[in-house]
């Protein structure tokens, strides 16, 4: 599946909405559902503050794939994003100390504790980020 | 999203619906903070039983209003947490943090 959307945050809500809807007929259970629509919701939001700082009529795109089963899980469901702002600087994704009681830094957290993989790239001008969580490997009988 | 406010003795009740996202956490973030800071009520209450989803933005903004209300010596309780609520609440480690109640009636107890 493939969307295009400004960099609106009044979008936020459609693309939890159709990310609920995939994750659900893909086979993941009603956390990892919840859980695969929040990393994507906070990745866009990481983007629409970050990378275009506010403007809301800048380009985003998302794919939706099925991947090959890793040994011990079942298929993956991957969304990758692009954005075409400045280069994302790595040094500064490291989230926020959880121990520390303020506002801010969480989003890149949950990200990271929602997916089995969370990788950055820049390609030709645009920040891509692949974000991919697989299902539990099926029980032999 | 949509907010309101009862307004009581000493205390102020916010009755929020819908997700709370980047979209409109700066609404509840103003009005938060207005409560606390400017009107000074000893006692804000926020209603999230018909909240599905918060975000980073819309716990930060919680956030913000926890440290006011200590700085202020008053009190700021949560209660009616989703699942979703709940979750992003204990994946960020702030569950224990805040004062949180399943109901209406526990929360002015």
């Amino acid at each position: 599946m493939k969307m295009e959307l400004h960099s609106d945050p009044g979008m936020l809500c459609v693309v939890r909405a159709a990310m609920e809807q995939l994750t659900d007929v893909f086979g993941f259970s009603a956390p990892e559902t919840r859980s695969v629509t929040r990393a994507v919701d906070e990745a866009l939001t990481n983007i629409m503050r970050h990378s275009y700082g506010g403007q809301v009529d800048r380009p985003i795109e998302i794919l939706c794939h099925r991947v090959p089963k890793r040994p011990g899980t079942g298929d993956g469901f991957e969304v990758l994003l692009t954005d075409r702002g400045p280069a994302v600087d790595k040094s500064k994704l490291k989230g926020r100390r959880l121990d520390e009681i303020k506002p801010g830094g969480l989003g890149l957290h949950f990200i990271r504790q929602s997916m089995d993989v969370v990788e950055f790239k820049r390609e030709q001008g645009a920040n891509l980020l692949q974000l991919v969580k697989y299902l539990k490997a099926e029980k032999q009988d | 999203m949509q907010i309101s406010a009862r307004r009581m003795d000493k205390t102020t009740i916010f009755d929020v619906s819908g997700d709370i996202d980047l979209a409109n956490s700066p609404e509840i973030r103003k009005a938060l903070l207005k409560e606390i800071k400017e009107t000074k009520t000893p006692r804000v209450v926020m209603n999230l039983l018909k909240v599905r989803y918060i975000d980073s933005s819309g716990v930060a903004s919680l956030v913000e209003g926890l440290k006011a209300s200590r700085d202020a010596g008053t009190r700021f309780i949560l209660f009616g947490l989703s699942p979703a609520a709940r979750e992003v609440l204990q994946l960020s480690r702030l569950l224990k943090i805040f004062e949180v109640h399943d109901t209406e009636e526990q929360a002015l107890a």
